[in-house]
């Protein structure tokens, strides 16, 4: 859409923004610019600067250099609330919403209507139904943000940006917690909002919505500006090529190892509505995908298997033996470990150092008679360091200071070094840009080359289809189907079982 | 500027930093004429004497308490060696000294000496300046008695130093905080996991009282042997430790806020030792049971200076080598992360409640110990004195970081401060104020240092 638009200054403007924290030079001389009514997508692998770059824009952080522009003139931001004044709105991964206020009180929070001081609810009602009717959004103004699904909450988010006459939404990373049918959704709406002359800046690591909804693309690479080209332009190759510097030679590495007797068999496994009689093995050298949408129970599963809660029902064996699991800590001292899905809140501490949490399930090996043999924690976790090429400034390093990609990295080392039979891996490459990815697919064709058996639980159907070798489908806590034949299925074949046969419409 | 404060000097050493500044601060504000008094005084005493005259005659005087007592006891031993004659001492109020004097003088006793204190010196009896006859001066008993007429006051020297940095002062600084500081160790390990204990200083009263009851019920009373009374102690710091269980399984097991639980279990506590009391102190005769408060198994260093020393080394090197320790870090900075790495995250909860009520009722025996009896009344308050060395030393209520030896030192700029005032002649209600902006300055510099001494984030 470039400069046709009606007006010929763009709707923002940033110039040689630089940007350096103690160490690192975040940002080297960004140039960016967004017009009304286009989609500008943000790319770069994790560490690349779109974070820093964000964050500029809403206030959290200042720039060392560079100007910023709206409408032509200069803006300063010296604070969230400069940005949201200048009609910026910001929809970060982890959304602002108080989970006890209704969805309503949600948008109008910090600006409520009021009559003679008391709340105009009906008032608010009827403009949160005009903005939810502006989004094609159905959602009950009434009800508690914690019940609303996290599309839902995504949808009050933007309403609420509209309310605040925000002319600029940036969405960082808006689909990573979605299901497929919920990003059509999603995307949809990013449509809507573009019509009404609202430009975005969309960061995604998923090219597939790129290539759907980008005017133009904005890549980064180590803090540096690598260019900016309408969607047009690009093949996937090229993108990912862009992004990483170097070539891939494609995006999923697999490779199949030799498949051998089963491992992991779970027998009738239940807990509420969540997880209902799932029962499937898992064999010698295989990678077992599991997927579904969202709420579909697969999380749930796993956390049955590795004693985070307690099942109802159901049995686990391992190599024939069955498991009496009653916490993590039985599951790890039989070789199962789960790499969950939220790295932050559940796979690492992150005020602590990158080699305390390294050591963290490891400790029993490294210690003799509870004494830390800190030398050795240091080698072990210098090997990963080296294997997995995480970029570190030391083993001291505070785990929370590191980019998505390597704190993944870092929770993969940990569970590496246990050196476990059994790996579920939840969601392995949510948040993580190519380049990690790709390490991360050979890890997981590597250990099951060396005979463990892998349970890879993902929403990415490419990633499922390109890294299994096989598929079960989950819906409402069944195991809905199995895909033997992964490479004659498609995406359609896995959503028709996603969806349920009740539902075959959808 | 910036820079340093943001080095990792400041931020490792910064609260040793306080310590160093506060004793600097109170050894020149204390600076001023130091009259001596003790062994090495005595011997000073003694050489000045021999020098002047082989064989003397001495009189002592000396005043009542310790030091004086020590004083004298030495001066009369050397001077026995170097074979001079103590013809009397004298140790009270001045009327005392002017007494034995005329005695003395009245018997035609000769004195060539005598040796005293500057404190006792300065009591006007012995004051060199001339006196009327008749009066009961020296001087004025020299004018009616012949044999006292070459009578010479010797004191040891006087100097320039400061009252606050003397050896026995900071002894004394130790010794006082030992007990909270003691406490403080489990103090640290809980609030690292993110929890707190309210319930250490009722625990104090009830290990002392329940102890200083076994011994005198189960014990044998005067009669206790060494064996029992190691015995009953340990009892005391057990049940207080069962406390602790209590208060962990609460936490782990029914997920009940740590606040509230050991609030209960303070109150608990503290009625209990009233009610096995019947809210009198429980006086312990037997012998030996000082030996933990009063006594220096390390000549020179009180046992609870010791005690505190020795395990505040072992908790550090709990807390920085050993697995417990890290997973006590990991449980506080992000449990269901440590759960899902299987850290055994009930147990070490309930470690540390226990070690916490372990240490409290140590602190509770140590101080009965010293009072030789088991007061109900010991303690009050003591969590907060807790706390605050804890959190002075620059661990953080939110859990997941602070460090042993911190707290050691938050304990320490705690006992220099309230030493440093009373010194100075700070009041008591004064002093409440100063230790509350201690404690709102410490958190304000830990949340300064977290944001790296920006004013806004």
């Amino acid at each position: 859409m470039g400069g046709e638009g009606p007006s010929s200054v763009p709707l923002l403007r940033m110039a040689g923004i630089t940007k350096a924290f103690p160490g690192v030079q975040a940002l080297k001389g960004i140039n960016l610019e967004l017009w009304a009514g286009e989609v500008l997508a943000l790319l770069g692998e994790n560490g690349a600067g779109k974070s820093t770059l964000i964050k500029i824009l809403g206030g959290a952080h200042q720039p060392d250099e560079g100007t910023l522009e709206l409408d032509g003139k200069p803006l300063e931001i010296r604070q969230p609330a400069d940005s949201q004044a200048a009609g910026i709105a910001i929809i970060y991964q982890e959304f602002n919403l108080v989970p006890g206020l209704s969805a309503r009180e949600n948008i109008f929070l910090g600006q409520e209507v009021t009559r003679a001081g008391f709340i105009a609810a009906d008032e608010e009602r009827d403009r949160v139904r005009e903005l939810f009717a502006r989004l094609g959004a159905d959602i009950d103004p009434e009800l508690p943000c914690g019940e609303l699904s996290v599309a839902e909450q995504q949808e009050v988010e933007i309403a609420k940006a509209l309310l605040q006459n925000a002319r600029l939404i940036v969405m960082d990373e808006p689909t990573a917690a979605l299901s497929p049918s919920e990003v059509e959704r999603l995307l949809e709406v990013v449509g809507e909002l573009k019509s009404q002359g609202i430009g975005i800046i969309y960061i995604s690591h998923r090219l597939n919505e790129i290539f759907e909804i980008a005017d133009r693309v904005t890549v980064l690479r180590d803090g540096g500006h690598v260019g900016t080209k309408p969607i047009g332009k690009f093949t996937r190759d090229s993108m990912i090529k862009m992004m990483v510097g170097r070539s891939l030679d494609q995006e999923f590495p697999k490779t199949a190892a030799e498949l051998g007797e089963e491992r992991l068999v779970v027998h009738g496994l239940s807990r509420g509505r969540r997880v209902r009689e799932v029962s499937f093995g898992v064999r010698r050298g295989e990678v077992l995908g599991l997927t579904g949408l969202v709420g579909a129970g697969r999380t749930e599963t796993a956390r049955l298997i590795f004693g985070a809660d307690h099942p109802e029902g159901g049995t686990v064996k391992l190599d024939g033996k069955e498991l009496r699991i009653r916490s993590p800590r039985d599951a790890v001292a039989v070789g199962i470990c789960l790499l969950t899905e939220d790295r932050k809140a559940q796979g690492l501490v992150l005020g602590q150092s990158v080699c305390e949490n390294f050591g963290l399930p490891n400790l029993p090996s490294f210690a003799r008679l509870g004494f830390i043999d800190q030398k050795r924690e240091a080698k072990a976790l210098d090997v990963h360091v080296d294997k997995l090429r995480i970029k570190l400034a030391g083993p001291d390093q505070t785990a929370g200071t590191l980019s998505g990609g390597n704190q993944q990295k870092v929770v993969l080392a940990k569970w590496l070094e246990r050196n476990a039979e059994v790996i579920i891996f939840d969601e392995p490459t949510r948040g993580i840009d190519v380049g990690a990815k790709y390490e991360i697919y050979q890890l997981i064709n590597k250990l099951a080359a060396a005979g463990k058996a892998i349970l890879m639980i993902s929403s990415e159907l490419p990633e499922v289809l390109g890294m299994s070798d096989r598929i079960l489908v989950m819906h409402e806590g069944r195991v809905t189907g199995e895909i033997t034949d992964v490479a004659g299925a498609t995406q359609a074949d896995i959503m028709q079982l996603a969806v349920g046969t009740a539902d075959m419409a959808a | 500027m910036k820079k340093f404060l943001q080095s990792k000097f400041v931020s490792e050493y910064g609260t040793l930093l306080v310590l160093l500044v506060l004793f600097a601060y109170y050894t020149a504000a204390t600076w001023g004429v130091v009259h001596p008094v003790g062994d090495s005084a005595a011997r000073e005493v003694v050489e000045k004497i021999i020098d002047q005259k082989k064989s003397a005659r001495v009189v002592i005087v000396v005043r009542k308490g310790d030091d004086e007592q020590a004083f004298a006891k030495e001066l009369k031993a050397q001077l026995q060696k170097a074979g001079s004659t103590v013809v009397q001492e004298v140790t009270g109020a001045p009327s005392d000294a002017s007494d034995a004097l005329r005695e003395l003088g009245e018997k035609s006793q000769r004195v060539d000496f005598i040796a005293t204190t500057h404190e006792a010196a300065a009591n006007g009896v012995l004051n060199p300046k001339p006196g009327k006859e008749g009066d009961h001066s020296l001087h004025g008993l020299a004018k009616q008695h012949a044999s006292l007429a070459n009578a010479k006051v010797i004191e040891p020297n006087s100097y320039k130093w400061s009252h606050f940095l003397t050896r026995k002062n900071v002894l004394k600084i130790a010794n006082h905080i030992s007990y909270t500081a003691i406490i403080a160790i489990g103090m640290t390990m809980v609030i690292i996991t993110a929890g707190i204990d309210l319930s250490v200083g009722s625990l104090m009263a009830f290990g002392a009282v329940v102890t200083a009851w076994m011994i005198q019920k189960w014990g044998g009373a005067a009669d206790a042997t060494t064996f029992s009374l190691i015995f009953f102690c340990l009892g005391g710091m057990g049940l207080c430790g069962l406390f602790g269980v209590f208060s962990g399984v609460m936490v782990t097991a029914f997920r009940i806020p740590a606040f509230i639980v050991t609030l209960g279990i303070m109150m608990i506590a503290r009625g209990l030792a009233h009610i096995i009391s019947g809210t009198q102190p429980i006086s312990v005769d037997a012998q030996g049971f000082d030996w933990l408060g009063s006594q220096a198994a390390i000549p020179g260093v009180p046992n609870p200076v010791t005690l505190m020393i020795l395990l505040f080394i072992l908790a550090h090197i709990l807390m920085t080598r050993t697995t417990l320790g890290r997973y006590i870090y990991a449980v506080g900075g992000n449990p269901e992360a440590a759960r899902l790495s299987g850290v055994p995250i009930k147990w070490v909860l309930v470690f540390v409640y226990t070690l916490c009520g372990l240490f409290a009722g140590l602190a509770g025996i140590i101080n009965a110990s010293l009072f030789t009896s088991g007061n109900p009344k010991f303690g009050e308050g003591e969590e907060l004195q807790v706390i605050a060395a804890v959190v002075v030393g620059g661990t953080s209520l939110a859990g997941g970081e602070g460090r042993i030896l911190g707290t050691l030192i938050g304990a320490l700029i705690i006992a220099v401060i309230y030493s440093g005032m009373n010194q100075t002649g700070v009041g008591e209600h004064m002093q409440k104020v100063v230790f509350g902006l201690l404690i709102l300055a410490a958190v304000l510099l830990d949340q300064l240092k977290k944001r790296g001494f920006k004013l806004r984030d």
